[in-house]
């Protein structure tokens, strides 16, 4: 057994040297078990691998690299492990975990690269695993973003629990005398033939003095007694009574508090500013100008830069902040609008020399010899994240380290650019991540936390806490792009499908070249197209742009399931037999789109509603993250030609869903924000200043206008797709096709506004 | 300084008078599952009881309080805060959270005033909370439940 040998041997150097390098000769998900250092630990309690440990109380720590933004990573994350260690769900006990490569997302990344969902060549094999080793390696690509943190963490959990499960069984037949094989586990204890019985809490010493195992295996879906339960959230207790921290809530001793105001135009920053009038105002310590920042990780743009009042209270920052005036530097936005971006984008369609990014036959000449063409173009704005919690980051800067309260999304990168900033060690840096009230991808971004540590300099070593205000947040994101499409196709004589063009213009997201994720969602759609062009040509303008849920697919889904419709329409199909006809013998999707259709009643009148108004639907459906997603919308029109949507069927083949709970809390949650942005979601610019800045006029969808939702769940066992993203792409294109159903209008534009 | 009687308890804060509620609550007094979403009564994350009425804590002096009686998230209590949070906890109704406390509020308030709210009820009394994790289905779901036990 060589291979045996050989992990003993790195263990043993693990204790020797206290650090560890996983050979590449292990299975990659085993390369991801042990940590560099080992973890620490309180009193009483040891650790088994990097990912748990284990009390004398029998209580177990689950190891969170992931943020919990409300997608309940944090409970599904913890079943994952639970279920293969056999423990009490009352147990788990939950820690951010520190930065080492294994809790770096391979996932997220890997999911990137271009190959086609359904692709399982050795090409993406090679990719995939040479990507995986790759950023195993990397430092600080933790990160919580792409719906990926249950199928990045899928095995490694899992790993981790069987392999914790086989020690705490050796330790006890040790300790007994007896095989190990007739040890069976449950609910946090081991058990024998004999009667004998120990918690985990009375065996973890021993079982942390054994060798890891070579090998642990996992148990098959069948066993599951915890994974595809709709086990409760564990933060459900600590979120209603006010005792959740989040990043706003951190209070280290002797906290300041800032409070800043950006250059309104985008870009822009500070020439001069005069505070004396602030200065005089009770508990103000200082008044600064904080530079524009980056936000990093392929966003696009600037944070404008500001002024920022320091004081002793949030609300004396924020009242001072009012008394200062400022000179500014409008800097290249100046006199932008988002119009005429908007123009730009759609005078740029000539897909002559757009890079293509899907060729199949040539479309280009199945087009001129069709019988019959059609062509529509679409628009979508900017858009805000306008999360719950505003932007906000609390940082103390004192004896050469920096430590930092702050709800990210990507505490390995925030680490190191904090230590850049700061020109000090990455190991000087600690990030704590509390609960994030909201991410959507706008928490990847660090601009606010580069304005807190720069404030940090100023403050003598005391902890501060900026904090946006909704204004701020509002006018100073990096905002999901504009994108502007072109979309044609050709039938031929019989009404068949022949030809589908496609390009798009607009901002490219994400790094250049491999991982341009821009085209996502629109050249890599499940129909066979006889012939097929897609492709995108880079317009970036001045207006800052980053990740927002779904990032490429929430156009690019718009787009594709828009144009769908309108090709049905065209031909005089239903458009639930036209995609059927397109998906060939692709079973996922034909099963997802059947049952949306069975469930939502589509070969049925749509009845009128209680009020007599007439109602219609439509369907739409989407692969991303690996998840399909079909929604059918039913909607009528209310007074003053407001779209009431009524009822939203979402049916989503997720793979194994792990918590069919939290699956469907997603696709709510998904669903609402989408149709936030379909009915209202608008970010304009003019004179290069964003012109929304609160509630009032960047308006999410209230109670009041919220649909009936009913979510279904296709019975997988196959490996998990993301869950947190897939939702959304699908809604806008459901709503516009449901909306064309029952007025015969086409709407091309988001928001869909009827008036 | 200003009396103020916060959860039961009668205080005194040094907080000038034109602090709105809702700093004084979450930085003087430490209690901080009071939340700042909007600043300008749009949202209701910062709801808390006066006597037992919702008011928006972000628009709400210090100087208006008075002596009228504050309630905080963390000091919600009775036979409605309690049928709520267990209904809340049964149907998992949070995501992120953060506009949870409002909510609460907002509902303990419309099941002190209304026993058996209608859909319609509901959404009168809750549109003024926004979240922005879509929870909404869940939150009238959960009210109905909590007012079933009552």
């Amino acid at each position: 057994m060589p291979s045996l040998k050989r992990r003993h041997f790195i263990l043993g150097a693990l204790s020797a040297a206290g650090a560890l390098v996983v050979g590449w000769s292990a299975a990659p998900a085993r390369q991801r078990l042990l940590t560099g250092a080992a973890l620490a630990v309180v009193p009483g309690q040891v650790a088994l691998n990097g990912w748990v440990k284990v009390a004398a109380d029998n209580s177990v720590t689950v190891m969170m690299s992931q943020a919990e933004m409300g997608q309940g990573a944090h409970t599904g994350l913890a079943m994952l492990l639970a279920e293969e260690m056999d423990l009490a769900w009352e147990q788990v006990r939950l820690e951010q975990s520190g930065d080492d490569g294994i809790y770096n997302n391979q996932s997220m990344i890997v999911d990137a690269l271009p190959f086609a969902p359904e692709d399982q060549g050795m090409a993406k094999r090679a990719a995939t695993h040479l990507a995986g080793k790759i950023i195993r390696e990397l430092p600080g690509m933790q990160g919580t973003g792409g719906s990926s943190s249950i199928k990045d963490q899928w095995l490694p959990l899992r790993q981790a629990g069987a392999s914790a499960r086989a020690m705490l069984i050796a330790a006890a037949a040790k300790q007994w005398q007896v095989e190990p094989a007739q040890c069976r586990t449950i609910d946090g204890h081991v058990l024998h033939a004999s009667g004998r019985r120990a918690s985990y809490g009375e065996l973890a010493a021993g079982a942390a003095r054994l060798a890891l195992p070579a090998s642990a295996p996992l148990k098959k879906a069948a066993d599951f007694t915890l994974i595809g339960k709709p086990v409760r959230r564990l933060d459900n207790a600590a979120k209603l009574d006010g005792s959740a921290a989040y990043g706003i809530d951190a209070l280290p001793d002797g906290l300041l508090y800032a409070s800043i105001q950006m250059c309104p135009t985008l870009g822009g920053k500070v020439l001069r500013f005069d505070a004396a009038a602030a200065r005089k105002l009770p508990g103000v310590r200082k008044v600064v100008a904080v530079a524009p920042m980056a936000g990093g990780l392929g966003t696009v743009g600037l944070t404008s830069g500001g002024v920022a009042v320091i004081a002793d209270t949030p609300y004396q920052a924020q009242r001072a902040l009012r008394l200062v005036t400022v000179e500014w530097e409008h800097g290249a936005a100046a006199g932008l609008s988002s119009a005429a971006v908007m123009d730009t984008l759609v005078n740029s369609l000539e897909d002559g020399d757009a890079k293509p990014h899907q060729r199949r036959g040539d479309a280009t000449a199945a087009l001129a010899s069709a019988a019959r063409v059609i062509e529509a173009e679409y628009r979508v704005p900017f858009l805000a994240h306008a999360a719950m919690e505003p932007m906000n980051c609390t940082a103390q800067f004192t004896n050469g380290g920096a430590t930092l309260w702050v709800g990210t999304q990507a505490a390995g990168i925030t680490r190191r650019a904090v230590a850049g900033a700061l020109g000090i060690d990455t190991e000087k840096v600690t990030v704590h991540v509390p609960f994030l009230g909201g991410g959507f991808g706008r928490r990847y971004m660090n601009d606010c936390v580069l304005q807190a540590v720069a404030l940090s300099r100023e403050t003598g070593g005391r902890p501060v806490q900026l904090l946006w205000s909704r204004e701020q947040d509002m006018a100073h994101d990096f905002y999901r792009p504009a994108y502007a499409a072109r979309y044609r196709a050709g039938f031929d004589a019989q009404g068949r499908l022949t030809a589908w063009l496609a390009v798009s213009a607009g901002s490219s997201l994400g790094a250049p070249g491999m991982l341009d994720g821009t085209v996502q969602g629109a050249a890599d759609t499940p129909y066979l197209f006889p012939a097929v062009r897609v492709s995108h040509r880079t317009v970036d303008s001045p207006v800052p742009v980053g990740f927002w849920r779904s990032v490429a697919h929430s156009q690019n889904a718009f787009f594709t399931e828009s144009f769908i419709d309108e090709c049905a329409a065209a031909a005089g199909r239903d458009p639930v037999a036209l995609r059927a006809g397109l998906l060939g013998h692709d079973a996922r999707h034909l099963r997802v789109l059947r049952r949306a259709a069975e469930l939502s009643g589509w070969d049925q009148p749509t009845p009128p509603g209680p009020d007599g108004a007439r109602h219609a639907r439509g369907i739409a459906m989407h692969r991303s993250f690996g998840s399909i997603v079909a929604h059918v919308v039913e909607l009528s029109i209310g007074v003053a030609d407001q779209i009431a949507v009524r009822r939203v069927v979402c049916v989503i083949d997720c793979g194994q869903a792990v918590n069919p709970n939290l699956v469907r809390q997603q696709m709510e949650s998904a669903i609402v924000f989408g149709l936030s942005a379909a009915l209202h979601g608008e970010i304009t610019v003019a004179g290069g200043q964003v012109q929304q800045s609160n509630f009032h006029d960047y308006a999410p969808l209230r109670i009041d206008r919220c649909p009936r939702i009913e979510v279904d769940i296709i019975d997988s066992d196959a490996h998990p797709g993301g869950v947190g993203e897939s939702g959304t792409p699908p809604i806008a294109p459901a709503l516009a096709n449901a909306l064309f159903a029952l007025t015969g209008r086409r709407l091309r534009t988001l928001p869909l506004k009827l008036a | 300084m200003t009396k103020l009687t916060v959860n039961g308890k009668a205080i005194e804060v040094a907080a000038e008078a034109d602090t709105p509620l809702l700093w004084v609550l979450r930085a003087e007094l430490k209690l901080t599952g009071t939340k700042f979403g909007c600043g300008m009564a749009l949202c209701g994350a910062c709801t808390v009881h006066l006597d037992g009425q919702p008011v928006r804590s972000c628009v709400t002096p210090l100087s208006a309080v008075g002596a009228r009686a504050v309630t905080s998230i963390e000091g919600l209590a009775g036979a409605q805060a309690q049928a709520l949070r267990q209904a809340w906890t049964e149907i998992d109704v949070v995501q992120c959270g953060y506009c949870q406390s409002g909510q609460l509020m907002s509902a303990c308030a419309l099941l002190q005033s209304n026993r058996r709210p209608s859909d319609a009820e509901i959404d009168a009394a809750m549109s003024g909370n926004i979240c922005r994790c879509g929870t909404y289905p869940r939150i009238r779901l959960a009210i109905h439940t909590a007012a079933g036990k009552l």
